[in-house]
């Protein structure tokens, strides 16, 4: 039997609320955040990145899971914000937990599916035996251009899962992944922010992958929508999530637990595992948790999880997802935001 | 600018905050020593440090050295940790006016400064509150 071991979350304190970005762009703020069911974002402060939350994160759930870093055999961050385009993130992050030297590191990146990759692979190495445990991570910083429809949305955040058969809080029963070749959303190389597709990011991108990896597990694993407490699919805006539910007959409330966007903003590669690590926090032994990531390009990753009875024992042991996201908070302004997020050219 | 080797030599403690400390009297080092001060004992055991402690003093830096113009004006302060161990460093995600002796704050993470727009990025310890 393998499974989560130990989990963490985290998020920035800083936040910019939709109404702030509106009204540089002159953009009409209450259709925004009817349109996105979204109220503000995170916005990492300028010294954080993709490596220094996935390194927050992981500590979080090295308390949790209770064990020696130098038996984790895999450490994986996925990633659309990498901070270097030729040196591993993965380094740092195990160097910082000491789990170095024998440990395999790798990078993922597939837009905001990155997370579940290295989740999926982290598991896979456990349930072979290659390894006794394993961490992955999703992490990102991503960045819209400004005045675009992204910019309301793209957030900073990340969530860690350590996999073992040992000690676990949650048993993964399933995995299932489904991907065409999709270009709704890309960023070329050199190109500072990504392009979307519009429209076009909508029905045959998010609603085809994910309803094809939900109905797919579900399948596999001979369940319906009702055999599960909760349900979190991936949160580009507070939207896209419900409509999902709602076409694979999931209730609003098993959607609302791990629902954190319309405070959050998506967190790339963070959204959907971020989204799990809220619902770990309050789940009870024997609840049964379906998680489906989605990635543009496109795929997405899914996971029938179930918690044990050692769930509640771990669920004090490091920040709850809810308390980051709702303490300590500051708000900046457009200016103070630009700034952090580098988008103001200076001298050299 | 930390050059990549010496930015490297140092990842034990500005990464994992290793220490260590004589078996003999218990005193703590940070960076770690290889030979006690106070009691000359060459037996010292790996340690870490505390990641909590409080505000011991600090100050505003408004004019820093060159490669720290970009975060400018920032705090940075002494330390105790809970281990006693005193230890500097930036205080970040605080407003100025919050800061405080006696402060309870907390390790993080963080970049500490990244050599031009092509140098390497350079990683470690600031204090943030708790
Ligand atoms: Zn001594």
């Amino acid at each position: 039997m393998e499974g989560i071991v130990g989990y963490g979350a985290y998020i920035p304190r800083n936040r910019i609320k939709v109404e702030e970005i509106a009204k540089v762009w002159g953009a009409d703020a209450p259709s925004y955040k009817k349109g996105l069911m979204l109220e503000e974002k995170s916005v990492p402060s300028p010294d954080q990145d993709t490596i220094t939350m996935a390194v927050e994160a992981s500590k979080n759930a090295l308390k949790r899971a209770k064990i020696d870093p130098l038996e984790i055999g895999a450490v994986y961050i996925g990633s659309e914000s990498h901070p270097y385009a030729v040196k591993p993130s993965g380094t740092v992050l195990a160097e910082a937990l000491g789990a170095i030297p024998e440990v395999h590191t790798a990078d993922f990146e597939f837009a905001c599916k990155a997370g579940t990759e290295g989740m999926f692979v982290a598991l896979g190495l456990v349930k072979s035996g290659f390894i006794k445990y394993g961490l992955g991570v999703g992490a990102d910083t991503s960045q819209g251009a400004p005045g675009d429809a992204l910019e309301y949305s793209a957030a900073a955040g990340a969530a860690a899962f350590i996999f073992g058969k040992e000690n676990i809080v949650a048993e993964i029963h399933e995995t299932y992944a489904f991907m065409t070749d999709t270009p709704d959303f890309w960023r070329r190389e050199y190109q500072y922010y990504p392009q979307h597709g519009g429209r076009f990011t909508g029905d045959p991108a998010y609603f085809k992958h994910v309803q094809g990896a939900a109905l797919g597990i579900m399948k596999k694993a001979g369940m319906e929508p009702s055999d599960f407490t909760y349900v979190i699919f991936h949160q580009p805006n507070g939207k896209f999530p419900f409509r999902v539910g709602k076409m694979l007959g999931f209730k609003k409330e098993q959607i609302e637990t791990g629902w954190l966007v319309n405070k959050l903003g998506n967190t790339y590669s963070g959204s959907s595992p971020l989204g799990l690590t809220a619902v770990l926090d309050i789940a009870k032994p024997g609840d049964k948790i379906l998680l489906v990531s989605y990635g543009s390009g496109a795929g997405s990753d899914a996971f029938i999880l179930e918690a044990t009875k050692r769930i509640e024992e771990v669920q004090d042991l490091a920040a709850k997802t809810r308390s980051i996201l709702e303490k300590n908070k500051k708000y900046l302004e457009y200016g103070e935001y630009a700034k952090f997020r580098r988008k103001i050219r200076k001298a050299e | 600018m930390p050059t990549p080797s010496r930015y490297w030599r140092e990842i034990p403690q500005r990464y994992r905050l290793e220490a260590n400390a004589c078996k003999s009297c218990g005193i703590k080092f940070f960076p770690p020593r290889q030979i006690c001060p106070e009691c000359g004992n060459k037996e010292l055991e790996p340690d870490k440090l505390a990641e909590k402690g409080k505000i011991l003093t600090y100050t505003v830096i408004r004019v820093p050295p060159h490669q720290f113009v970009d975060q400018a004006p920032f705090a940075v302060g002494i330390v105790e940790l809970e281990d006693g161990v005193k230890l500097t460093g930036q205080i970040v995600d605080c407003d100025f006016e919050d800061l405080k002796i006696g402060k309870e704050v907390k390790i993080e993470f963080r970049k500490i400064s990244q050599e031009g727009e092509s140098g390497i990025l350079c990683y470690g310890y600031k204090f943030v509150p708790v």
